[in-house]
């Protein structure tokens, strides 16, 4: 049996969890994340030199940052770890690895993918403006490089990581002109008996938003933003309140985000069966309780199946890894699994919770004018999907693809695929499920043409 | 059973040669139906590399091919729409002095047909296409050809068509056509049944399985042509180029789109399944690929790649595709497994075919397309 390889993509919270897991069975799986160090997103490291303690860099999270950090240390060569390399493609059995411009390939028996999120967003007139970063880009220049993404920032979007965002910038010393929140109180309340399946996390949102009201910085919600003013660069923010009156915050720097995506690229490059989720109003990989998907031998864990926030990523993480060993015939206790599975059962009422309380803003979408850009890689506008949709009959978003190069890029949809699929939907008149999904295409991210195969 | 609805042709498979066909009935008069079993021009001819290249080509295949290239050149004006052709010239090279010779002799064979190709060797060559790596011996231009983009095109001859005039039918899957008496019965699942006089099956790689049931089978294959396109930069690589080799790997090709992507294919041919309709990369050919675009510009080496595709394609074995009348039942045509290199071909078969089905002969010669080269006696 030692000589089964469990491939695991992703040294989060999720991806460590699961070999750690994988390991304690006697295998050593092979662990590969693009980043410089594990860690994932949430539990991000800082670069080498950098020495602020856990307790700045992660907050109320130190303990178990620092707990997953130790746990990914504490596997040392029980793992076979090879950080800085991308999975591009996974082609037969195989995993398609690039470490700077040289590819190799991985053969595995399991292939657990814990590959985590991405921002959703849902662009507006302006937002390609230098100094418009994603939330959690704004995040990661604080966490990682221990910079803030302007002088005076502005916050924009809705979701659990607005008031964090928000509340580590503004305890590190940044100025944060504003936080604008596009989701209403009304909803908040409305979420709560479900938010409550996890007092702990209630608490701590609950928290940040006190603490910034005390700290005086303007926190609006309800709103709806209009335009990104600026010429070369950002210089202010136009929105309207909940009350319907026009405001204008100047800044030059702004975090945009309305909670987060799956990265789910690699599913799709595995064939697994992807089925509609109405609470992410995203399509996902189907997966059963353990996250197994529909292609043998390849499993989902974390961030990357369903947003659940790292809690549960560590979680799905044991739990996928179980439902690996169990599959490659290692005896896993029934009472392990039965554990993992009770302990996720609040988080996924969570999760709709969360999107009660902050829901993706699908409405925006019909209300973008015809120039706003949506794909900004290929600088498709909205104007651009609606023509394809009523001019050239595009009935889903492959097809208003061809048509339009929407989601060709750099990002290959990453960033535009959810705002596009929704203008199309509104355009045609049908739900957003009807448009389908963008087919997914190697390489996951861009493959450099001066790649050699390893010898 | 509703009644068929009945038109004088039937095309059945809404690909480029479909679409095409379909286009330049309506403008001989003819009432045509075309039965697509999904989107217009959404297989090879929405997913290929769009190169509208003459030279290179089987001989006898070149009428076709200039007849296709006069189409391409006035498509905007026929159709109404702009499916981004332009001749920015094509450009073969090759990395052996041995290979000059076969360059030299296909430029004076297709002179012939009106085809006239400029040999560059050495310095001029490079001169003339700076980006060449150092090893390009000699390169035939052949200035008026060109490239388009594949994923307008068919749909823009299919909405054309439809303007025209035409009865185009989408996500209409063709699962049987009987011929009783003097008219076939076309059933479809979902879209109702047609009848006409006349069918002809454009139908790609699927062409084979509708042949088959009218006794004439023919040994195609489906392969997916393996492509690739790296992320834009400054518009620069005005022609469209391939390498002329010994070595089937080393037949790279590329070409510079206006938004200043390089789209890539050749070499290496992948699986394609047209049971579920998809076609793959495989990622090792991609790999494969890299050095050979160094090799003919290396600066392309600067570059990433952002995508990678497939799209599935109808081989026979002699290269060359099926055209023309069938060869046992009347009333019935073909045109199909256009073997990698149709998209260029395409509107040139649409309008030699509807000159063959409204007039019963061309003015271009397709015998060496007959299906009847198959026929087991
Ligand atoms: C930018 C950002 C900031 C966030 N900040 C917070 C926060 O402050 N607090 C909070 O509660 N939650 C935060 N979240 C949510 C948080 O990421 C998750 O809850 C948690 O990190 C999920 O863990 P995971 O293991 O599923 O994925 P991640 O932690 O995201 O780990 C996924 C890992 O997979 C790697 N990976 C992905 N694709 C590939 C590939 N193809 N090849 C190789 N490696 C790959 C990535 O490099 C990454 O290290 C944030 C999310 C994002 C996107
Ligand atoms: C990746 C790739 C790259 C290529 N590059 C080039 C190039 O650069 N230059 C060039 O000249 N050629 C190129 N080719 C070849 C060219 O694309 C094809 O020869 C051409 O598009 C064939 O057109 P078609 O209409 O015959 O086939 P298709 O485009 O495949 O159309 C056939 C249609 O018939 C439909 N159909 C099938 N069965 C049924 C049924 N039972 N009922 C209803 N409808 C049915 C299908 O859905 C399909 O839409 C390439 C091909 C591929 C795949």
């Amino acid at each position: 049996m030692a000589d089964r390889t469990v491939l695991i993509v992703g040294a989060g919270p999720a991806g460590t969890r699961a070999a750690e897991r994988v390991a304690a069975a006697g295998l050593r799986p092979v662990v590969v994340d693009e980043a410089a160090a594990n860690g994932g997103q949430i539990y991000r490291r800082q670069p080498a030199g950098f020495r602020r303690p856990a307790q700045t860099l992660y907050g109320f999270e130190s303990g178990k940052a620092v707990a997953v950090h130790g746990a990914f240390a504490a596997l040392g060569d029980r793992i076979d770890y090879r950080p800085l390399t991308l999975v591009w493609h996974l082609w037969e059995s195989e995993a398609h690895l690039l470490t700077g411009t040289t590819a190799s390939r991985q053969q595995y028996d399991a292939l657990i993918l814990a590959t985590g999120a991405t921002d959703r967003i849902m662009p507006l007139p302006g937002w390609t403006l230098p100094g418009v970063f994603s939330l959690g880009a704004a995040q990661i220049a604080l966490k990682a490089q221990g910079c803030a993404i302007g002088s005076r920032v502005v916050l924009l979007g809705t979701g659990p990581l607005l008031p964090l965002v928000a509340y580590q910038y503004a305890r590190a010393g940044a100025t944060v002109a504003a936080v604008l929140d596009t989701s209403t109180l009304g909803a908040a309340i409305r979420a709560l008996p479900a938010l409550a399946a996890r007092p702990g996390m209630l608490a701590k949102g609950l928290y940040y938003t006190a603490w910034l009201l005390k700290a005086g910085i303007p926190f609006h919600r309800g709103i709806t933003p209009t335009a990104i003013e600026g010429t070369d660069g950002v210089a202010a923010i136009r929105y309207r309140t909940a009350d319907g009156i026009e405001r204008q915050v100047a800044c030059d720097a702004i975090g945009l985000g309305y909670g987060l995506r799956s990265e789910t690229q690699l599913a799709d490059l595995a064939r697994c069966d992807f089925a509609f989720d109405a609470v992410a109003r995203q399509w996902l990989p189907a997966t059963d309780a353990d996250g197994r998907t529909s292609t043998p031998g390849v499993y989902l864990a974390g961030d990357g199946a369903r947003i659940l926030g790292a809690d549960a990523a560590e979680i799905a993480g044991k739990l996928a890894a179980c439902a690996a060993l169990q599959d490659l015939g290692i005896a896993v206790p029934d009472a392990e699994m039965a554990a993992y599975r009770a302990a996720l059962a609040p988080m996924d009422r969570f999760r709709v919770g969360l999107d009660t309380a902050y829901p993706w803003p699908a409405h925006f979408a019909a209300g973008l004018p015809d120039t706003a850009v949506v794909c900004r890689c290929e600088c498709i506008t909205a104007g651009d999907i609606r023509d394809v949709a009523r001019e050239k009959g595009a009935p889903e978003v492959n097809r208003a693809k061809a048509f339009s190069r929407l989601g060709m890029g750099r990002c290959q949809g990453r960033m535009c695929g959810a705002a596009g699929a929704e203008v199309l939907a509104d355009a045609l008149g049908v739900r957003l499920e009807e448009v389908g999904r963008l087919r997914g295409q190697g390489p996951v991210k861009p493959l450099p043409l001066a790649t050699g195969i390893a010898p | 059973m509703s009644t068929p609805v009945a038109a004088d042709v039937i095309v059945v498979g809404g690909g480029i040669m479909g679409a095409a066909t379909a286009f330049f009935l309506r403008q001989r008069g003819v009432k045509v139906v075309l039965l697509e079993r999904g989107l217009v021009g959404q297989q090879a001819s929405g997913t290929n590399f769009g190169n509208v290249r003459r030279q290179g080509r089987f001989l006898p295949q070149v009428p076709l091919a200039n007849r296709s290239r006069g189409i391409w050149g006035r498509l905007n004006e026929l159709l109404g729409e702009d499916a981004e052709f332009i001749a920015t010239g094509h450009v073969r090279v090759c990395f052996r002095d041995e290979e000059v010779g076969g360059l030299e002799a296909h430029a004076a064979a297709v002179r012939e047909y009106g085809l006239d190709l400029e040999i560059l060797s050495g310095n001029a060559l490079r001169d003339r296409f700076p980006f060449l790596a150092p090893g390009a011996v000699a390169g035939s231009f052949s200035p008026l050809d060109g490239h388009a983009n594949p994923r307008l095109a068919a749909p823009a001859f299919g909405r054309a068509a439809l303007r025209a005039g035409a009865t185009v039918v989408e996500n209409a899957d063709v699962v049987g056509i009987e011929k009783t008496g003097d008219d076939f019965l076309v059933e479809t699942v979902g879209a109702g049944s047609y009848r006409a006089p006349v069918v002809q099956i454009s139908a790609g790689v699927w062409g084979g399985v509708l042949s088959a049931r009218f006794g004439e089978p023919v040994p195609i294959v489906a392969r997916g042509p393996q492509m690739g396109v790296t992320e834009p930069m400054p518009y620069r690589i005005t022609p469209v180029v391939g390498v002329y080799s010994s070595v089937p790997e080393e037949g790279i090709y590329f070409r510079q789109v206006k938004r200043g992507n390089i789209v890539w294919g050749g070499g290496w041919r992948g699986p394609a399944l047209p049971d579920i309709q998809r076609a793959y990369v495989d990622p090792m050919n991609t790999l494969r690929q890299l050095p050979m675009l160094r090799r003919v510009a290396p600066a392309l080496g600067a570059l990433r790649t952002i995508r990678t595709w497939s799209g599935i394609e109808g081989y026979l074995p002699d290269d060359i595709p099926i055209m023309g009348p069938s060869g046992k039942v009347p009333g019935l045509f073909y045109a199909f497994g256009f073997c990698g290199h149709g998209f260029q071909l395409g509107p040139g078969v649409g309008d030699v075919m509807a000159e063959l089905i409204a007039t019963g002969t061309t003015s271009t010669p397709i015998a060496p397309f007959s299906i009847t080269r198959f026929a087991t006696p």
